[in-house]
């Protein structure tokens, strides 16, 4: 029995950087964490809880950027129509979702022992939460639109639209008195607490972009074989089991 | 400007002649009103505290009945795609819709406050005032609703991902119009509604500008 030499066609093979990046995030990810957990101080007034700090910033950074790249390729499509930025949109927007999501996840459960309470309705707390589902609906406008087309052009002009509206919903809800801290700079946390921060920043970052990019070339293959010619009809030529 | 008063005069003929449904959409809002006050229970106080919020929450709730439905003439037979090679242009089209869901959101607003006012026990003396906040905050509310609805309307389940779009957007219209029209009701000591109402026009200039230029993209590709 003969098998094709590469299970993918020749182009896949380039599948090999967004894996590289992925697994070299997911290192750092688990360095950064074992740091953060075992090696690095605790914090004096919070003592254990502030841990999860190491992952909640990173996590928290690299969503807005995910959703910011996400906003870019909705306006790359828009201007250059390229299926390449619909692609990118999707994945984009998947991974920023879910990043958000976990935000709120690990923010509750630093929350419960720190505030007393799993939420409040804070400026912080309620503009991400607006973001999580506005992002959510647009994925799940994109599974409800059969052509591939209005659903490009829609999700990108859907994308703008809910990106221009969180800095808004940002503004409106800071009047209301606000419990979340203000952002840490090197200055404000302690040097003790610097590098495990650092490094899952990192190791998020290249975790999410190996990421992105494998979604990416997924939404592709996807959105090929939406729009591929109709297969000929049985019998005319000889469709085998194998794919 | 004349395709703008063609696509107007189109939709107060389909307003006139679907009266009906108008009625149907205030009568859910009235209904919503006497179903949030379960909510609470028959404590005057706090269903007067709470009735700026149930009221925006019945108008957002009726908005996404009537803003579903606002394409449904348009998108029988195709007759959307006749229309955009009549030449009238998305964009006169896009605001005709738009302003006729206003229009048509102000009414329902306007027609829930005397239904608000004898369920609560909420009312003011300011009611010119109560009219102009319903006014701002349902252009915030049609401006990107009317834009969803063109979207919505041509793809499957309808119903459930117009909410799903326009909800999470429209959080800081409803944020101000619910602070707005409480400050009218239960008095502003403090002077704060300038800022409520500041907050209501940005969001309406951002969202009639932005969703007028996008709506071409969305119809015409």
């Amino acid at each position: 029995m003969s098998l094709p030499a590469a299970p993918f066609p020749a182009e896949d093979r380039t599948l090999f950087w967004p894996y590289a990046l992925a697994a070299l995030g997911l290192a750092l990810l688990l360095w950064g964490s074992s740091w953060g957990l075992f090696v690095a101080p605790a914090e004096s007034y919070m003592g254990d809880v502030q841990r999860i700090m190491y992952v909640h910033v990173p996590t928290a950074w690299n969503a807005l950027l995910a959703l910011t790249f996400a906003f870019g390729c909705a306006l790359a499509f828009l201007v250059r129509g390229s299926w390449r930025w619909d692609a990118r949109l999707e994945a984009a927007m998947e991974v920023g979702t879910v990043l958000s999501a976990l935000l709120c996840m690990q923010g509750a459960i630093w929350a419960k022992p720190t505030w007393g309470v799993w939420w409040d309705w804070d400026p912080r707390l309620t503009t991400t939460a607006v973001m999580v589902f506005a992002f959510a609906g647009i994925l799940t406008l994109r599974r409800f639109v059969d052509d591939p087309v209005k659903r490009a052009v829609w999700s990108a002009v859907a994308t703008v639209i809910a990106y221009v509206d969180v800095p808004i919903v940002y503004f409106s809800v800071k009047w209301w008195n606000s419990l979340h801290q203000h952002q840490s700079s090197p200055e404000t946390v302690s040097k003790a607490f610097h590098w495990p921060l650092r490094i899952n920043a990192f190791g998020i970052l290249f975790l999410m972009s190996g990421m992105i990019a494998l979604r990416a070339r997924l939404a592709d293959l996807r959105r090929q074989g939406e729009m591929a010619p109709p297969l000929p009809e049985p019998g005319t030529v000889a469709l085998g089991g194998a794919r | 400007m004349s395709a703008l008063a063609a696509a107007l005069r189109k939709e107060a003929l389909i307003q006139w002649r679907s009266r009906a449904q108008l009625l149907a959409v205030y009568l859910f809002g009235a209904a919503s009103l006497l179903l949030f006050s379960f909510a609470i229970g028959p404590d005057s106080a706090a269903l007067r505290q709470h009735s700026a919020g149930f009221l925006w929450l019945a108008l957002l709730l009726s908005s996404t009945l009537s803003l579903a439905e606002s394409f449904g003439h348009e998108m029988e037979n195709r007759a959307f795609e006749g229309l955009l090679l009549l030449g009238a242009g998305p964009r006169s089209l896009y605001y005709g819709k738009a302003l006729s869901n206003w229009a048509q959101l102000s009414l329902v607003g306007i027609g829930l406050v005397p239904v608000m006012v004898v369920l609560y026990d909420a009312g003011t003396p300011r009611i010119p005032s109560l009219v102009a906040v319903i006014v701002l905050g349902t252009s915030g509310l049609s401006a990107p609703g009317t834009l969803y609805a063109a979207m919505t309307a041509q793809a499957r389940a309808r119903q459930t991902l117009l909410p799903l779009l326009l909800f999470p957007l429209v959080v800081p219209v409803l944020l101000a119009s619910v602070k707005a029209s409480s400050l009218v009701i239960l008095g502003d000591p403090m002077g704060q509604m300038g800022s409520w109402i500041l907050l209501l026009v940005a969001f309406d200039l951002i969202h009639w500008s932005l969703c007028g230029l996008l709506f071409g993209r969305v119809v015409e590709d």
